[in-house]
């Protein structure tokens, strides 16, 4: 649980390669947002290019950068509640094919219990007592313990703390020492980060230290929880990010159908069209395309309130 | 399905939904008798609003979060839950039992799975926690088995009183939806019975697609027929004010 040296450092923009370079192999990485709203694509790109190995990865809702990773040999261990695409593409094939045939693990916890993990991690606490997953299969395939009430007596699920060694998060908007404030819906990335050792933030804006001032009561994460801040506009594309942009869901069509086509092997030819045929998420961003982005854009601001 | 679930949901309370069935259950009520019907979802929304022909795929993205009274996280949704708040959550299935047990996990065994699902989500969390939960699903012989391969979302376990030896004492299951019936389970032994039919479906026809012994209710009628007004709303739901296309409810 220990933080290291650096945070309290006054400007800790750095590119995205350079903050996959603070994941080691082995590591157990959280991915904030969820399924396919504000995940940190740009983040998630560089930790792809970067081709570390032996990952856990674990998150609230899991997408398609799990069959990313297990294609690229990352990934060991995925620790969530769901894995998918999305519900109109049915089972995710290549998740399928590496745990089914037992070369990565899938714990599976509840969406409640993985949230309280990560609230426990960010308490400072070892465990959280709660009244879910009592009774059922996966309670016992992860061997969860129960607790009983000192005062009452009352049975609990004992939901043990999760602290990542790195969180990857992504925010509308954050100064360059890491206060940082996100628009809308939160998923878990104020505990994922606060429980993690190290935490790396994209950012679709950085703006000055006045104008989170200006709006000090959106901030998420204080400074002394970051350690670095990547400036990554679009950067959760092709997923959404409330307010500014929807999901690309053509793009999730074409990934799909490659599976289809290709197979498992679907997901490295993803890789290496996308990732590692781009300099950088900026030019995976102009592939795409500015018409794609706008579109995009413009189907967020008819769904905001007026 | 749709809208047999929705006439389940009575005016002023909260229902936890989920994308697909549930959604347009609750969408369905809220513009027919359950007008301050409140829509949660877990994606950290709260009170939403559904835009007609572009409902959401997924409980967190801003088509889920159209017209909410309120946006907060994941954690906290799932916390208002287990506080006691959500009167009634839906739940679809890979497998259910007599029991109502749920496996949303994996066909075969966790060891040797022949095909590992995607897994609970919220769907454990929903069924601990909510006050009263509805399952919703097609009727057929694959889904209503003997004993489900997982218990992803516990039921009534074992029966009797099993679910609240487990520690689950908040929580009961309401009903099960299917294009065949309407069932619930029985209060001493737990066991699923079959309280009314579809339109036109027949007793036999349920049970041959059920894989398990089902316990048959005293009075056992049939379910009015959706009405015109709520079959214009559920397509208008769906497909949007623009086209109205033919489909199946």
């Amino acid at each position: 649980m220990d933080k290291p040296a650096g945070r309290a450092a006054a400007d800790k923009r750095m590119t995205a390669e350079q903050a996959a370079a603070l994941v080691r192999d082995g590591d157990h990485v959280a991915i904030g947002g969820t399924l396919y709203s504000r995940t940190p694509m740009a983040l998630v790109f560089a930790l792809l290019r970067a081709r570390r190995r032996h990952l856990t990865v674990s998150r609230s809702l899991a997408c398609y950068e799990i069959e990313l990773f297990l294609s690229v040999g990352a990934l060991d261990r995925v620790v969530t509640s769901w894995v998918g695409i999305g519900l109109p593409w049915g089972l995710a094939p290549i998740f399928r094919h590496y745990v089914e045939r037992g070369e990565a693990g899938y714990d599976e916890w509840s969406h409640l219990a993985m949230g309280l993990r990560y609230k426990a991690g960010a308490m400072g606490v070892p465990f959280l007592p709660t009244l879910t997953m009592l009774g059922s299969d996966l309670a016992a395939t992860l061997d969860l313990q129960t607790v009983s009430c000192p005062y009452t007596g009352q049975r609990l699920a004992a939901v043990p703390a999760l602290n990542p060694d790195v969180a990857l998060i992504h925010a509308h908007r954050a100064d360059m020492s890491g206060n940082v404030q996100v628009d809308g819906y939160r998923h878990m990335d104020v505990d994922i980060a606060r429980a993690a050792r190290t935490v790396i933030v994209s950012a679709e804006q950085i703006v000055t230290p006045e104008q989170i001032a200006a709006r000090a009561d959106q901030t998420m994460l204080p400074h002394f929880t970051v350690d670095a801040v990547v400036e990554a506009p679009h950067g959760a594309y092709p997923n959404e990010c409330y307010g500014l942009y929807g999901p690309d869901l053509e793009h999730f069509d074409a990934y799909v159908a490659s599976i289809r086509e290709h197979g498992p092997a679907a997901g490295l030819r993803y890789v290496q069209q996308n990732v590692d045929a781009h300099a950088d998420f900026a030019a995976f961003l102009a592939a795409a395309g500015p018409a794609k982005l706008a579109a995009l854009e413009a189907e967020a601001r008819e769904l905001m309130p007026t | 399905m749709a809208i047999t679930a929705g006439r389940l949901l009575a005016d002023g309370k909260v229902v936890f939904a989920g994308v697909g069935m549930p959604l347009l259950a609750a969408g369905l009520a809220r513009r027919t008798h359950a007008p301050r019907l409140t829509i949660v979802l877990e994606g950290g929304i709260i009170g939403t609003s559904l835009l007609p022909g572009k409902l959401p795929i997924s409980t967190n993205e801003m088509r889920a979060a159209y017209g909410a009274q309120m946006l907060t996280d994941i954690t906290d949704i799932f916390l208002y839950a287990q506080r006691g708040y959500f009167d009634y959550g839906f739940l679809g299935a890979a497998q259910v039992d007599m029991y109502g047990n749920i496996n949303t996990s994996v066909i075969g065994s966790m060891a040797h799975p022949r095909v590992r699902l995607p897994g609970t989500g919220g769907a454990n969390d929903i069924i601990s926690l909510c006050n009263e939960v509805f399952i919703v699903t097609q009727h057929e012989p694959r889904r209503f088995v003997e004993r489900v391969d997982f218990v992803t979302s516990p039921g009534y376990l074992s029966g009797g009183d099993s679910r609240a030896r487990a520690g689950l004492t908040g929580g009961s299951l309401g009903a099960v939806v299917t294009d065949l019936a309407l069932l619930d389970f029985e209060p001493s032994s737990r066991r699923m019975r079959l309280r009314a039919l579809q339109a036109g479906v027949t007793v036999a026809q349920v049970r041959a697609q059920t894989g398990f012994e089902l316990l048959i209710g005293e009075d056992v009628g049939e379910l009015p027929p959706p009405s015109a007004e709520e079959v214009a709303i559920y397509r208008e739901l769906r497909d949007g004010p623009a086209r109205v296309a033919a489909g199946a409810l």
